[in-house]
């Protein structure tokens, strides 16, 4: 029992104590957390995702800025409540290029994980100005200076550079002609559209707020509300070779 | 320490640790046997758990386990189980035709019990709890159908929507009379006065106007104003309206256009919950 009885030196001595805790804390760290980093089966393979235009980044902004994600989730989790209720629970690969994820744990309105193309602009609009106008029983407080305030876009560019610096595959062209970018998601007739769609397939475009003469932040908003949980197409996602 | 000697406390016969503050002394006194045990149990336990399910990382991947389990894939088997329990049922829904489903009592209860819990899940944020609409959103408890009320046709709309990003959307495409400059603004009223005529006996119609609709608006609202279905044109003379029907919000309808979408749900849903969805709403009480 000698070596056990050495357990004195730690009990006498506090910044022993606490170098021996940070050693054991790190261990625990290092097998939990780190092999999720180098791991290259965390994120499943899929087809599909890409990182948000930025008439959508400016619209997630706008999401955090708000706070939304303290209401709302963005994580349908694996279980049959969840899957049958709001559909595919979701995979790491459709977050895999948010920074910070949105993911969410309080629940006081739906999960809107896979809210895109659920529910029309116009009702989203509806919605977003006065929640108890659509959905009577609802406790969500109305946005209705979204309609009327101007996107502030000028630097949406710099905010996709930032991406771009953390690991999102964001093209230089995609920087450099964010602003652009943004413009042309809002009208498919302007000069913009096909660049824009070179640069993003697959995105959705039109006049997201109904009022094709500003760019307000309610346009940005239900852009991104759009998308969420689309992109990934589960008709051909391969569940067998994904699962863990 | 065990330099020190034991020394046995009087009162309760357990040796302290040697460690005296101000002449009190500290017992020593051993943990309850059924703690060690259990401790010792649970010490086994992890040991053996770590070879029965995920545990260790490993350079390019992670040790399964034994059983190889994940939750995503319990969770595949707890859906496939009840679709197993269920498939009778469901299948028969997915395979027969709505009017037969209907016709089967006991089917027709099982379709609509889930139809229920899918329309609060998914249709009730726009049409209501009770599906009586808003604004905008169809009242589906009437017999005013802007596609169609029959089984087929409520089946059509929820699975491809309408103006939806499916490709076999319904979709219909009313100009924007002032916008598009088709129609002059007193061109516009002069048709609006004409279309309020149809409804209200008090309002007197130009010649202008009723030569106007039936110029620009008969084609699909219909010579008489009363709608065509095949392009989901609503009928203009009775009382029931999907928007605001004073005279300017008529006006701004005809000069700017409203064009509701209706998300498309094939893919979303599945087939016998579309199904089950169609006949929940056909039973609402205008079902054709």
């Amino acid at each position: 029992m000698k070596l056990l009885n050495k357990h004195a030196v730690f009990e006498k001595n506090s910044i022993l104590l606490l170098v021996g805790i940070l050693i054991m804390v790190s261990i625990g760290g290092l097998v939990e957390i780190v092999p999720l980093f180098y791991l290259e089966n965390t994120i499943e393979k899929v087809e599909g995702v890409r990182p948000y235009t930025p008439l959508e980044l400016a619209g997630r902004n706008i999401y955090i800025r708000e706070g939304c994600y303290t209401c709302h989730s963005q994580m349908i989790r694996s279980t049959r409540d969840e899957v049958e209720r709001y559909g595919h629970y979701s995979l790491a690969a459709e977050s895999m290029y948010d920074h910070p994820f949105l993911w969410g744990s309080k629940r006081n309105g739906p999960d809107l994980a896979r809210v895109g193309n659920k529910y029309s602009d116009d009702w989203h609009r509806e919605h977003l100005k006065a929640p108890s106008s659509v959905v009577p029983e609802t406790i969500m407080p109305g946005y209705p200076f979204l309609a009327e305030t101007k996107l502030a876009y000028e630097n949406i560019g710099l905010d996709i550079k930032t991406n771009q610096m953390i690991g999102v595959p964001y093209t230089d062209e995609q920087v450099e002609n964010a602003v652009e970018d943004l413009k042309a998601q809002l009208d498919e007739n302007s000069d913009g559209y096909d660049a824009f769609m070179e640069r993003y397939p697959s995105a959705q475009v039109r006049d997201f707020d109904g009022n094709p003469r500003e760019i307000t932040e309610l346009d940005a908003l239900i852009a991104y509300l759009q998308m969420l949980g689309t992109l990934v197409d589960f008709s051909i996602y391969d569940e067998s070779e994904n699962n863990r | 320490m065990s330099d020190l000697k034991k020394e046995i406390d009087d009162v309760s016969g357990v040796d302290t640790t040697g460690h005296e503050w101000d002449g009190i002394k500290e017992l020593n006194t051993p943990m309850p046997r059924w703690w060690v045990y259990t401790f010792i149990v649970t010490c086994i336990w992890a040991f053996i758990y770590q070879f029965l399910y995920p545990s260790w990382p490993l350079i390019t991947d992670y040790y399964e386990g034994y059983f190889a389990e994940t939750n995503r894939d319990r969770l595949n088997d707890e859906l496939d189980n009840v679709a197993q329990q269920r498939s009778v049922t469901l299948d028969k829904i997915r395979s027969m035709d709505l009017e037969t489903i209907r016709n089967d009592n006991a089917l027709n209860t099982f379709a609509l019990a889930g139809g229920k819990a899918a329309f609060g899940d998914n249709c009730a944020p726009c049409h209501g709890t009770g599906a009586a609409g808003f604004t905008g959103y169809p009242n589906l408890n009437d017999d005013d159908w802007l596609w169609g009320g029959t089984l087929e046709d409520i089946y059509t709309t929820i699975s491809f929507g309408i103006r939806s990003t499916h490709e076999e959307t319904r979709v219909n495409d009313m100009p924007a009379f002032l916008r598009d400059e088709l129609l002059t603004k007193s061109e516009i009223e002069d048709v609006v006065t004409y279309v309020q005529s149809l409804s209200d006996s008090t309002i007197t119609a130009t010649e202008s106007g009723r030569i106007l609709f039936a110029d620009n608006c008969a084609l699909c609202h219909g010579e008489d104003g009363k709608g065509l279905r095949e392009f989901g044109a609503p009928n203009l003379t009775d009382a029931i309206t999907l928007y605001v029907t004073d005279r300017d919000s008529m006006i701004d309808i005809v000069s700017n256009s409203r064009k509701g979408v209706m998300p498309t749900w094939s893919g979303r849903l599945d087939e016998a919950t579309i199904k089950s969805l169609a006949l929940y709403i056909h039973s609402l009480g205008g079902g054709e």
